[in-house]
């Protein structure tokens, strides 16, 4: 291996130093740089600092720190994704809780720490890269490294003799080898023709190195299309009952995640009406009955106000493009209709209700605010349960995800429900901290059980509540990322650079000509790779057999073929 | 939607369970090999060092360039060294490089292979007859992933046996396909069924078979790096002239051909889990709205990538190489087992159809 660097280094060639740290030289001027230190200053502090923070070990360590440091956040529940579980997390753990969310582990990848990781890293690449992509350019325009004295200390080596009669001499023998190896790919530079030892240096594989700065580079434009991504784009979330329609303003929102540029003019006015929505589920597995098999919804979208409504289908691995959004099929659950009265006798509350899905087959929980009812405003907490069933001991539970036997068990209440007073409220949460209690297991009353077509009337003539029927709601995700696209063409470059750094081999070849006593013309070669090349050894057989056929030197004849090390690799350390 | 057939399903597993049983004699024939093999080479070793006196290096290109006809220095400039020739030594106590083993005929090793032939054969049958059971790509939840990944970490191994003799690796690779058998049977055993709406996607076909594949390359990898960091251990050993302690390395390469050899497939590797991530998110965003958010299974395939990452930087850097780099690729298979087992079953995120 030593053999390999040593050859290197007489190579006029730039390109070595810039691999910080894997040729010689990187290590000679961190070494001096180290023994320095003391008297550096400022300056000298400022540029010691950069040349450590782009030297292939940081990069490696950074790199693991960048592993390490994701890990976290799959060890503990992330607010982007779950603020609520979160928040129940700390309340749970009340001895670290608080600990862990000082050291941001709720928010791990837009921590401070994290942030500081990648972006060391990117800093360290982009440090790494653009010496790197110089010297490179360089290297490409300037001539193949002058032939080494010694090429019998190259990797690969070999020689061949042509006998005296064929009538080809050294400047000749030379000459040909050059249109070989161009025809082969190599760019060739042939020197001292008509001298005593003729020789050309060659090399071919540069894209190897384009390709590993293309991928390099491709991952700096992943990183800068998501942040792209961050800014300018949104999401929200909407939940649509079978007949209702969103409407891409703010306010047809359930829950809207704006990114940090992001503008209310940049939503487009379409529409998507949801007409059906369809679940089917397993009936023949054994073990698996239940399960979902497919869930379709039936959309009616408008792209404009005015525009004609257009039938799609959404399903889930299947979103609707509108406008520069898609939008997707995230969740599903069961609506009943209700109409409550009030004490008065009228209408306060009709309409669907969406029941949020808590447990297996549909399980589900029901909240029912009447901040119209009047003398008293009404509330009801409870479940829904599409297929009904009660075991002894008089716990409910669902026995099927379809509605075979749908109903609804309500507690009810009533006082103030503090929806006027203009907080925010969670409309799956009844806080019954401040109200008075009329239905309930415990309560005289007892609950409020009820089928379809039902009605119960409530205790003390507060009202009465009749279940109409059920229909079927669907969540939906609405996204708009403009980031995405330019994250996935750099990612396939990236790939590109990749395969193109992995697979193209770097090599040189210097070939000498020279004329033996006896008349026979010599030819020996050497080669030698650039980083990892496990095929130098069938290059040489190659370049070898090219040759013989071209001097017509029967293998017999041969000389001698070396190889050194059956892997024959050389790296540049 | 595809109708159900469970008796295929039954056959299927009964192939498990059949190619679970070959592997486990053919896994026995291996490590008898490993064991009868070792012995052999260390009579040959004796032998050859009784006859050498001494000579520890037989350099044989220095040999033949001298023999050669007319001198091979006659055209070129005087004074030739000695030509390195490190791949060429026949080193004490370890296989050759190049991983051919002339010579003798290793009847064990005959027996392991064909037995694993046939397991694969009966695993096969077991994979494809779970495919036409429930009409689908066999690898819609966890024992699916187990027991195809196992077929493709066994199919993967006897193929690059054809190109290469890594006999040696048979106790390993064979060893890890019964784990992966026995525990998709015994922890993750699912009936066939449908695959639920989330995973019915073209994706699924494409992203998890690259995801497969990749791991079956990654345990190839892994089981060298173990054996390079006792190889090297042993060679270390050796060199100081103390006393063998693991006999049953002989048959195994040197360290430096072992390392070698798991970096190409470790690269290989590498790019077939930049397809994973990349695959994996343009599904996420086809199914969720987002390329990317950080979901645990999200989460750990990064680590993977990164880790792998690592490996490669490491192996062009100075002082990583070697044993470090072959810790790398052990760590990175960790997270590979991790993002298997742990991501899948504790952790809660949306990647939630392991199917238990
Ligand atoms: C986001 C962080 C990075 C990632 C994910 C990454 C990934 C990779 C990968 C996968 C390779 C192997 C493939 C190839 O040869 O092209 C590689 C090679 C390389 N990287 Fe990075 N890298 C990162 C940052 C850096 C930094 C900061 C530096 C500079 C200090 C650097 C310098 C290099 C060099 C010199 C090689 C070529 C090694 C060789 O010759 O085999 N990389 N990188």
């Amino acid at each position: 291996m030593s053999e390999s660097v040593k050859a290197k280094k007489k190579s006029p060639t730039a390109e070595s130093t810039s691999a910080e740290g894997t040729t010689g030289e990187g290590k000679l001027q961190q070494a001096k740089s180290e023994a320095a230190l003391p008297a550096l200053g400022f300056k000298g502090m400022l540029r010691w600092s950069w040349t450590q923070l782009t030297s292939m070990r940081t990069a490696l360590f950074l790199l693991l720190l960048l592993a390490v440091g994701a890990v976290p956040g799959s060890l503990f529940p992330q607010r982007p994704a779950n603020p609520s579980v979160v928040t129940q997390y700390i309340k749970d753990n009340p001895s670290y809780g608080e600990l862990l969310d000082a050291l941001q582990m709720y928010d791990v990848y837009s921590s401070a720490w994290f942030s500081a990781i990648y972006i060391l890293l990117f800093i360290s690449l982009i440090g790494c890269v653009t010496p790197r992509a110089i010297a490179h350019y360089k290297a490409m325009k300037s001539q193949p490294p002058r032939t080494p004295k010694r090429l019998s200390r190259l990797p690969e080596y070999g020689t061949l003799a042509v006998a005296a009669d064929a009538g080809i001499p050294a400047s000749k023998a030379i000459n040909d080898a050059a249109g070989l190896l161009k025809k082969r790919g190599y760019r060739v530079e042939v020197r001292d023709v008509d001298g005593a030892l003729p020789s050309l240096g060659a090399e071919r594989g540069f894209l190897k190195e384009v390709g590993n700065l293309v991928f390099h580079t491709s991952l700096i434009g992943v990183l800068v299309s998501v942040a792209i991504g961050g800014l300018y784009g949104y999401s929200g979330q909407r939940i649509l009952v079978e007949g209702d329609t969103f409407v891409n303003t703010l306010v047809g929102y359930d829950q809207f995640t704006p990114g940090t540029n992001f503008q209310s003019s940049s939503l487009q006015p379409y529409s998507m009406q949801l007409d059906k929505f369809e679940a089917r589920f397993d009936r023949e597995s054994p073990g698996k009955a239940g399960q979902p098999i497919d869930y379709t919804a039936e959309v009616t979208t408008k792209e404009t106000p005015d525009a004609p409504g257009k039938k799609e289908t959404l399903k889930v691995n299947d979103p609707v493009s509108l406008g520069n959004t898609s939008l997707y099929l995230t969740g599903n659950g069961y609506a009943p209709m209700v109409t409550v009265r009030d004490g008065e006798g009228n209408v306060a509350f009709q309409g669907p209700v969406t029941a949020k899905v808590q447990g297996d087959n549909y399980y589900s929980s029901v909240v029912i605010k009447v901040p119209d009812a009047k003398p008293e405003q009404l509330g009801f907490v409870g479940f829904f349960l599409p297929t009904a069933f009660v075991t002894e001991d008089g716990i409910s539970f669902s026995g099927a995800p379809e509605l075979i036997n749908p109903q609804l068990s309500l507690n009810s209440f009533y006082g103030d429900l503090g929806l006027d007073k203009g907080v925010p409220q969670n409309v799956f949460e009844l806080d019954v901290k401040d109200l008075q209690q009329l239905n309930g297991r415990d309560l005289p009353a007892g609950g409020i059980t009820l089928g379809p077509g039902a009605t119960v009337d409530l205790p003390e003539g507060k009202g009465s509540i009749t279940f109409d029927g059920v229909k079927k709601y669907i969540g939906v995700d609405i996204h708009h990322n403009p980031g995405q696209l330019y994250a996935l063409i750099f990612g396939f470059l990236a790939v590109a650079g990749l395969v193109m750094s992995l697979y193209i081999n770097r090599r040189r070849v210097w070939v000498r000509t020279g004329t033996h006593e006896d008349g026979r013309t010599m030819v020996e070669y050497g080669l030698l790779a650039r980083g990892e090349d496990h095929r130098l050894a069938g290059e040489a057989a190659a370049l070898r057999e090219l040759f013989a056929r071209e001097w017509n030197v029967p293998e017999s004849l041969d000389t001698a073929t070396t190889t050194a090390g059956s892997s024959s690799t050389s790296k540049d350390q | 939607m595809p109708v159900i057939n469970e008796t295929l399903g039954q056959y299927s597993e009964l192939f498990m369970l059949l190619a679970a049983g070959t592997y486990t004699v053919a896994f026995i024939a291996f490590a008898w090999d490993l064991a009868k093999s070792s012995k052999m080479l260390r009579a040959v070793d004796l032998k050859a060092a009784a006859s050498a006196v001494g000579e520890k290096k037989v350099t044989v290109s220095a040999g033949r360039v001298a023999g050669g006809l007319g001198g091979p220095d006659a055209g070129g400039p005087a004074g030739r060294a000695e030509r390195p020739t490190s791949g060429l030594t026949v080193e004490g106590g370890t296989a050759a490089g190049d991983m051919k083993y002339a010579g003798e005929r290793r009847a064990p090793a005959r027996v392991a292979v064909a037995l694993t032939v046939l397991g694969v054969l009966i695993h096969g049958a077991g994979v494809i007859t779970r495919a036409f059971g429930a009409g689908r790509v066999p690898w819609g939840n966890m024992y699916e992933f187990l027991t195809t990944g196992a077929f493709v970490a066994v199919a993967v191994f006897l193929i690059v046996l054809i190109r290469r003799d890594l006999r040696f690796l048979g106790t390993f690779v064979i060893g890890l396909a019964i784990i992966m058998l026995v525990a998709a049977s015994a922890a993750f055993w699912t009936p066939v069924g449908h695959l639920v709406p989330a995973l019915q996607s073209y994706w699924l076909i494409i992203h998890v078979s690259i995801a497969v594949l990749s791991s079956a390359l990654f345990t190839l990898t892994f089981a060298m790096s173990v054996l390079q960091l006792l190889q090297s251990y042993r060679q270390k050993n050796l060199a100081a002239g103390r006393k063998d302690n693991l006999g049953f390395m002989r048959l195994v390469p040197n360290a430096l051909s072992l390392e070698n050899l798991s970096y190409r497939i470790n690269a290989i590797a590498f790019i077939g889990w930049t397809f994973t991530l990349m695959f994996g998110a343009i599904w996420a965003e086809k199914a969720w709205g987002r390329f990317w958010g950080w979901d645990p299974k999200e989460v750990w395939t990064f680590v993977i990538w990164v880790v792998y990452a690592g490996y490669l930087h490491a192996r062009a850097t100075r002082g990583w190489t070697g044993t470090r780099a072959a810790w790398l690729s052990i760590v990175g298979y960790a997270c590979v087992i991790i993002n298997f087992t742990l991501v899948n079953t504790v952790f809660n995120g949306l990647h939630s159809y392991s199917g238990l």
